[in-house]
């Protein structure tokens, strides 16, 4: 009889997942040749997020703007004209023989500019167009007294003060009394509807998912695309650490400062209940997915941004219980470390071995290597001022010392340590061809 | 006790400091002094940093005291203030580019260490930089930047500085996310600075103050 599964341990529940990531049903493969290299791919990811030997180490470039400008496109472009979109895709998969690929990675302006939404600048909306990549606004979209607000009913906040403070067109769920009583709760919502502010924005949601639906099939005809060609997705959810849903998002960097010194019990509390939070939906994500992997970008803990003992207390407790929390689903956690995290390495061992991949940009790899070679996949991390500023001689030597270093033993992508909007293409191909000449394991 | 003043606004003691700001204050104390002192504090905020014992958090939050104390006394302020300045930085945070944590935490550790700042905010055309240099004859500039745009607004930037005539009479520092050694190379920048410090290290040094 089979287990039951909640009985499987973490192991196994993630051979489940890595089966379907191995075998994905209902996908036609373009060729007999795409099939196997998709094999071949998915193997290699597996193997190296396992800490096993791989036929070599495997290599991936992250999607985004890399791929409109390596189509001689704009990012302004595939925003707004998304039919650019695909093609931009199909050749971006076919110049980069990698071992992974999910998607473009873009967002479409035209929706985002109908719902008013007001955390990004993008270019053509609050950005020059030859800018490349999209940018971040920090406020305090959660004040320093709302604490207890957000802990009290997470979503009520979500709908009533989060959402109007960050999309123009929710600004009127600002000044309706909550939905959580059902008492009344019908008469509450039509008395919503009848009014014509709410009317307007009904309207403009409206017009946003009629958008919003040719966006997404232009996304999920490029997810079956690389698919078809035989690349393994990888980005099967995303999650952020809890402090940084509140320094990137609810209170910004400042207000996280003042809260760490004026109100820090407030704050570990909020973390606490953010970590459920971010470790369901992360999880649904997953499960939802054909990959395995769930992405987790991390800024604020960084060997700059805290010292170690705020990184103790502030950031690694509850990002490590959300990590647990996946690994324990069969999820893979694939963090992205921007900065450096030289300091931080002896305590992020502290996790089951070979259950997560840390993806370095600053941190010194040879270190990493050396500390967590054990324990857990390193990835990375050639920079992006290397790509816009070396040449490809220079990356491909650079890519040869990363993987004498860090590739021995298993365990290791090589990857870069961050997005990369645009760089001459010889230099991506000079990764590329490091993994083949440098990376195969004997 | 302005040495108290100093250590407790170095140490963070929010409530300690502000009520002896008022204390002090209201004694009919010379305001002149407690900004004296706070700048001493803010200038052990800053060693702490050097040394690695403090990060930056400590910075943003002893940032926000500096204004608190700052707030309290300019209603008693009786004549303009009138520091002894070591030079003048023209800073900003590269076109096209809109961060500015770390654009502020520089602007400020200069101020207390001494600069006159003059902070142009972000998203700052190059022509804006070049006007500002001539119109205040700064010998150094400092340009923010945080995502890989800004390689290229910096080399624009630092190419219209050459362009002006500007570029050989001085010294340009480049700082922020992505920025490095050979991003500085890369812009034809003058050196590449990894924190706040070591902005007002290397400002020292150009108007040779160190």
């Amino acid at each position: 009889m089979e287990k039951q599964r909640a009985d499987l341990s973490w192991e196994e529940k993630r051979e489940e997942r890595f089966k379907r990531w191995l075998s994905p049903t209902n996908i036609k493969f373009a060729s007999p040749e795409a099939e196997k290299k998709y094999k071949t791919r998915a193997t290699r990811m597996i193997k190296a997020i396992k800490m096993e030997i791989p036929d070599r180490v495997p290599v991936h470039i992250p999607s985004g703007s890399i791929v409109a400008y390596n189509a001689g496109l704009t990012l302004e472009e595939v925003q707004y004209n998304y039919e650019k979109i695909k093609p931009a895709w199909i050749k971006f998969l076919q110049d980069y023989d990698q071992d992974s690929a999910s998607g473009p990675g873009f967002f479409s302006g035209k929706v985002y500019e109908i719902l008013d939404y007001k955390v990004y600048k993008w270019p053509g909306h609050g950005l020059p167009s030859n800018q490349t990549m999209h940018q971040f606004v920090e406020k305090e979209y959660m004040k320093a007294d709302e604490y207890d607000l957000f802990m009290k009913d997470p979503f009520d906040f979500g709908l009533r003060y989060f959402l109007p403070r960050s999309w123009g067109v929710f600004e009127p769920f600002a000044n309706v009394p909550s939905f959580s009583s059902y008492q009344g709760l019908p008469q509450r919502l039509m008395a919503m509807c009848q009014d014509p502010t709410f009317q307007k924005s009904f309207k403009a949601i409206w017009k946003a998912s009629q958008e919003n639906t040719k966006f997404q099939k232009v996304e999920a005809e490029c997810s079956q695309i690389s698919l078809e060609m035989g690349f393994p997705p990888l980005m099967g959810g995303i999650a952020l650490a809890p402090f940084d849903t509140v320094a990137d998002m609810l209170r910004g960097t400042h207000g996280s400062v003042m809260d760490m010194y004026r109100q820090p019990e407030k704050l570990l509390e909020a973390l606490e209940v953010i970590t459920q939070e971010s470790l369901e939906s992360a999880v649904n994500m997953a499960n939802a997915s054909r990959s395995p992997m769930v992405f987790i970008p991390m800024h604020k803990g960084d060997d700059v941004f805290m010292s170690l003992k705020q990184f103790e207390k502030f950031y690694w407790p509850t990002l490590r219980k959300l990590l647990l929390g996946l690994i324990n689903e069969g999820i893979v956690p694939m963090m992205v470390i921007d900065g450096s995290y030289n300091t931080r390495l002896e305590i992020i061992r502290d996790l089951p071995r070979a259950s997560v991949v840390w993806t370095f940009e600053q941190t010194d790899m040879f270190k990493a290597k050396e500390i967590l070679g054990d324990s857990a996949c390193i990835a990375g991390n050639v920079l992006a001022a290397q790509l816009y500023t070396h040449t490809p001689q220079a990356i491909k030597e650079y890519c040869r010392e990363l993987i004498e270093v860090c590739a021995p033993g298993g365990g290791y992508i090589l990857s870069l340590g961050s997005g990369i909007d645009k760089c001459d293409p010889a230099n991506l191909q000079a990764i590329i061809e490091a993994a083949k000449e440098y990376g195969v394991y004997n | 006790m302005s040495g108290d003043f100093a250590n407790l606004l170095a140490d963070l003691k929010e409530d300690e400091v502000l009520k002896l700001t008022k204390e002090r204050i209201e004694s009919g104390e010379d305001p002149m002094k407690i900004l004296e002192d706070s700048r001493e504090g803010m200038g052990i905020v800053g060693k702490r940093f050097a040394d690695g014992e403090y990060f930056l958090p400590e910075l943003v939050f002893s940032g926000e005291l500096l204004k608190q104390v700052t707030e309290l006394v300019k209603p008693h302020l009786t004549q303009a203030v009138e520091t002894k300045r070591l030079g003048t930085i023209v800073l900003g945070t590269v076109a096209g580019d809109i961060h500015d944590i770390g654009l502020n935490i520089v602007d400020f550790m200069l101020d207390v260490n001494g600069f006159e700042v003059h902070n142009l905010g972000v998203d700052v055309p190059k022509e804006k930089f070049v006007d500002k240099v001539k119109e205040t004859k700064a010998p150094i500039v400092g340009l923010s930047g945080f995502l890989t745009p800004a390689f290229d607004a910096m080399k624009e930037t630092v190419e219209a500085m050459e362009k002006a005539g500007l570029r050989k009479d001085i010294k340009i520092m480049i700082g922020g996310g992505q920025m490095d050694d050979e991003v500085k190379k890369y812009a034809g920048a003058d050196a590449f600075g990894k924190d706040a410090m070591a902005a007002v290290a290397l400002a020292k040094q150009w108007v040779g103050a160190s």
